[in-house]
Order: structure tokens, then C-alpha cells, then sequence
């Protein structure tokens, strides 16, 4: 799952990394495929490099030295607003058909749980040229309609964006989940375009709450290297972020 | 030559005595998840403050504990919890279940809410934005409204301005004036301290006005907004302060263990907050080892700037 994430980072691009596996993500793709990838934090911090160590919340220690910039919210947020931010990624509790994200409200054994909120997710999602999501994949998390829009994707589907106003090259590009990789269509519903070494479609379909479509050329996610391995096991030592 | 002006030192204990009365809206966390005021939030919780606004973009734990204490009726943040493991469960427990009394919950997103501190801070009633449209979040807070814009057709959301009663601001370094050196990321803090009527600025260290005035690039609050400066050293564990400590993340862990429950998080809050009378006591709790673990391994020392002429 960080192997295919880092994947969507290009090489020289503006990255917004989020918290947890994107931080992880964002330092395997500049140490392989895209080592001029600038990355942007929205505590203010702007790094040409990763972290020299694993780091819990983007303002441990270890991710302010060596920044190249240490500013405030509004400056980094503003490049994201200006269209400048090639990428950003986002986790969440839940994700719908047309890729829009609820990080406020969630449900656990029938009640309904209060989850900790948007954070910069809903400014990346509305911002960024490309949002990619990063999630576990089961049936809770993968519903028709989310019950809340914490952070918008493709709304009800083609053309919504632009109709609230949203910036024309700005949305959900990727989900990448624990079984796959979906994208999205022309009319703004997501389909399965990949899946992972040893996962098999009717699984991906039956965790998955609607019914998803399947790319014609259905791929395989390219196995992680190596390389990529021993990256993701120095930067999370103990598992802590890359359970599954 | 004029006398120099007083000191504005106070003691914690004096600074929220005299600055944060119960109702007020107040702003912590500004710096995101470095330099959060736990001392400050915990001399809070003390001194039994109610009906507090809590006005912060991720808050981290500390807004859980003080939620969890009842020192709370409002939070207007973008995300509630603890960075660590996600959930905080004394802010669930308020949501969902009123315990121990029942709060509102003002959701913003992190661009919105450092706009509403920057039209704060600019003296201006909103600020314009793309972000959010779309989103939930705007149809459950009526600070975030969309308008069409004025010079093109295009609509946004105009982020009303928000002005807290009190900013706590964590530093590195101040002088007796308030005069504050602080650097590392710095999330929404020139703005919401700029935005605030008052200024409660808590350093690790204490310097003379020329080691300020050597670096004045460095100086992000400018000793006439503050209303009080508290000498404070590790008021900030177990968040870190850039230079000076790292992050305690086994206390993070621990906190979000022991507040599962009601009854566990009560004794948590007895022996880390309500038991000890001062950061210095809470300190010693803490343990001389846990202290040398979290210190600065290795200095960094910016390059020398120069300012002769």
C-alpha cells in the first residue's frame, strides 16, 4: 500500500503529505523513483528531503531540521490554494463511489461515533490538482454514500466539482486500500484498476458496499521491490504505521 | 533615557488568575503538534475554570483532557484527538454522551480556520477561499459562508473573523517584555496570536532584550501585544519545543490507553494534573531518566546571520 502510494508521487512534483502512512510514502518516493519531489507540510514545513529518521506527527523534531522552510500554515496552504500542489494524500474512516471522504462522524456495533474531524484533508481535497486516498479496505469503510462530506471528491458524480465552485484541475485521482488501487472515470465514479499480489477480484467486490466497476484492463499492482522494502522498514522500524 | 518598563513576568498560576477567566475564548495549539501549552491547559484544569471556547486547528490531547476535566462548552477546531493514535476519547465522550456535560462542536477545516485568525490578526471581517466548498463542514458552521465574489463570477466561502480573549502562546525564548523569539513550524500562531486581545506567551528560557534584538527577524511577537510572560521550562512535554526536548511519545500512548475509560482517564487526570501543584512538581513525577531521554541529542545551530553595518 505505501509502495503504491509513493508510485503517484512523480519526479520534481509538489507533494502535500499528509500524517502516518503518506509520511512514509513521500520519503520511500524521493529516496527511489522521484528524488526531486519537494514536500509540503501543513504545520508550515517545506522539506527537499525526508526525515533523517521515522517520525510519529509531522512536527517531530527530526522533520523540522534540515527543512529548507519553517513558516506558518496560511503560507503553505496558500501554495495549495494557488494550484501550485501537484499532489496531495489524505487517509479516512470512509470513502464513497465518487471518492468523497468522512473523517467527522462514523459508526461503530450501531452507534454513531465521533471521529476527530478534517484537519487539512478537506482543503487538500478541494485544492490539490490530484487527491489520493490511502485506506484499509472493508465493507464499512468502502460505502455508496458517505454520511458525511468531510471532504469533497467527486460529489455526485461528473461536473459537480466545477458546480460548487471548486477549481477546474483539482481531485480524487487514487484510492489505493489494503486489496487495490481504484481510480476514477470521465463521469467521476471510481473503478478498480488494480489489484494487489494475491487478491483476488471477487474479494475486492464483496468488501466493497456498491457495486464497483472493474477496468477492462484490470492490472496487477507491481510487487514492492527490494529497495522499497528496506525504505519503508527503516522509516517504520517497529511497524507502527505499516501494520497491514 | 526613559525607565525601562516593568516586567510582565508572571507565575502560571498568576498568568491564568489574571488572563483566563471562566467563558473565555481561548486559543492553544496554535503551533500544531510542537509547543502545545499542556502546562498552561493543566493550570486550567486546577483552577477550575468552566465554559471555556477552545479555539485551536488539531489541538492534539490537550483539548481532550481539558474537555474530559469540564473546563469546556465550545471547541471551534479543524481536528480533535491525539495525534498519536487518532480518537480522543474524552472529546467522544463529550460529543456522544454528554460526560461529563454536553459540548458544541464548531468544525473547520485547518485553511479556514488559520483564515479566520489571519482576518482576526488583519482587523478585517472575513477572508475569501475556495476551500471547503462542497464539503459538510460549511453547512454546519455558520462562520463559513458562501458568497459570490464581487470582481468575478465565481462563488467562495467568506471565513468570518475570529478574535480569541486570549492567546497561549509556547516560545522558545522571551524577554521580560514579551518580546518572543520562536521558530520551527509555526502552524497558525502569528496569526492567532496577532488575532487575540491578549497574549500569554510561556518560554522555555528567559533572555536579555539584546539577545532578542540581535535576531530581530526572529522576534514573530512583538513584546507590546503580550499581556503576560510566563518562565515555564518543559511546559510544553510531552509535545516537543524545536532545540530544546523531542516529542514523549510513549506519554501520548499512554494517555490514549488510560482514557479510555471514564474512571482510568479521572485517575490520570488525579495524578499528572490535579495532584501536582506546579510543572516543576509535575516534572520530578516525570523522572530525571525520562527527562535525559527527551533532550536534544544532537545541536543544530542555524549559520550566523549578519546585521553589522
Amino acid at each position: 500500500m505505501v509502495a503504491a502510494a509513493a508510485r503517484e508521487i512523480h519526479d520534481g512534483e509538489i507533494v502535500f503529505v499528509g500524517m502516518r502512512l503518506p509520511m512514509i510514502a513521500f520519503a520511500l518516493a524521493k529516496r527511489t523513483h522521484a528524488p526531486r519531489a519537494t514536500g509540503l507540510f501543513e504545520n508550515g514545513i517545506i522539506r527537499d528531503t525526508p526525515a533523517s529518521e521515522g517520525i510519529f506527527t509531522m512536527g517531530d523534531p527530526a522533520n523540522l531540521r534540515n527543512a529548507t522552510f519553517c513558516g506558518d500554515m496560511i503560507s503553505v496552504m496558500s501554495f495549495l490554494q494557488q494550484g501550485k500542489v501537484n499532489v496531495g494524500f489524505l487517509g479516512a474512516a470512509e470513502v464513497d463511489r465518487f471518492g468523497n471522504l468522512n473523517t467527522t462522524w462514523g459508526e461503530r456495533n450501531g452507534q454513531t461515533v465521533r471521529l476527530p474531524g478534517s484537519g487539512g484533508a478537506c482543503d487538500i481535497a478541494c485544492l490539490a490538482q490530484r487527491t489520493v486516498v490511502i485506506l484499509v479496505h472493508d465493507p464499512q469503510r468502502l460505502v455508496p454514500l458517505v454520511r458525511h462530506i468531510t471532504s469533497p471528491g467527486n460529489g455526485t458524480g461528473d461536473g459537480w466539482r466545477r458546480a460548487q465552485g471548486l477549481p477546474a484541475r483539482s481531485g480524487p485521482s487514487a484510492v489505493i486500500t489494503t486489496m487495490g488501487v481504484l481510480r476514477f472515470g470521465d463521469d467521476g465514479e471510481a473503478f478498480l484498476d488494480s489489484v494487489h499480489p494475491g487478491v483476488r477480484v471477487e474479494d475486492v467486490l464483496s468488501n466493497t458496499r456498491w457495486s464497483l466497476r472493474v477496468a477492462d484492463n484490470l492490472k496487477l499492482t507491481p510487487v514492492p521491490s527490494e529497495g522499497e522494502l528496506a525504505v519503508i522498514r527503516e522509516m517504520d522500524p517497529d511497524h507502527f504505521w505499516t501494520k497491514t | 533615557m526613559t525607565a525601562s518598563p516593568q516586567s510582565k513576568l508572571l507565575s502560571m498560576s498568576e498568568a491564568i488568575t489574571e488572563h483566563v477567566p471562566s467563558g473565555s475564548t481561548v486559543l492553544m495549539g496554535a503551533e500544531l503538534e510542537q509547543m502545545i501549552p499542556f502546562s498552561a491547559g493543566h493550570e486550567i484544569i486546577r483552577q477550575g475554570r468552566r465554559d471555556l471556547t477552545l479555539v485551536g486547528p488539531i489541538s492534539d490531547m490537550l483539548f481532550d483532557q481539558m474537555i474530559g476535566a469540564g473546563c469546556a462548552s465550545r471547541v471551534m477546531a479543524a481536528w480533535v484527538g491525539n495525534a498519536s493514535s487518532g480518537v480522543g476519547y474524552c472529546f467522544r465522550r463529550a460529543v456522544e454522551r454528554s460526560i461529563p456535560h454536553a459540548i458544541e462542536t464548531v468544525d473547520y477545516t485547518n485553511f479556514t480556520l488559520a483564515m479566520a485568525l489571519h482576518a482576526g490578526a488583519m482587523g478585517v471581517p472575513f477572508m475569501p477561499t475556495y476551500a471547503a466548498l462542497g464539503s459538510d463542514i460549511i453547512k454546519r458552521n455558520g462562520n463559513l459562508r458562501e458568497f459570490a465574489s464581487p470582481v468575478n463570477e465565481e462563488r467562495l466561502i467568506a471565513v468570518r473573523a475570529l478574535r480569541p480573549d486570549v492567546a497561549i502562546v509556547p516560545v522558545q525564548r522571551a524577554d521580560a517584555q514579551g518580546n518572543s523569539h520562536l521558530w520551527g513550524n509555526l502552524g497558525v500562531a502569528i496569526d492567532g496570536a496577532r488575532a487575540s486581545r491578549k497574549i500569554i506567551v510561556v518560554a522555555e528560557e528567559m533572555v536579555a532584550l539584546e539577545v532578542i534584538a540581535s535576531d530581530p527577524n526572529r522576534t514573530l511577537i512583538p513584546g507590546f501585544l503580550v499581556s503576560a510572560v510566563v518562565h515555564e521550562p518543559w511546559g510544553s512535554h510531552p509535545s516537543p519545543v524545536q532545540g530544546y526536548y523531542g516529542r514523549d511519545h510513549v506519554f501520548f500512548s499512554v494517555y490514549h490507553e488510560e482514557s479510555r475509560k471514564q474512571e482510568d482517564y479521572e485517575r490520570w487526570l488525579e495524578r499528572w494534573v490535579l495532584k501536582v501543584s506546579s510543572r516543576t512538581e509535575y516534572m520530578k513525577q516525570l523522572g530525571e531518566s525520562r527527562m535525559a531521554s527527551l533532550k536534544v541529542r544532537e545541536h543544530a545551530y542555524t549559520a550566523a546571520a549578519d546585521f553589522g553595518f
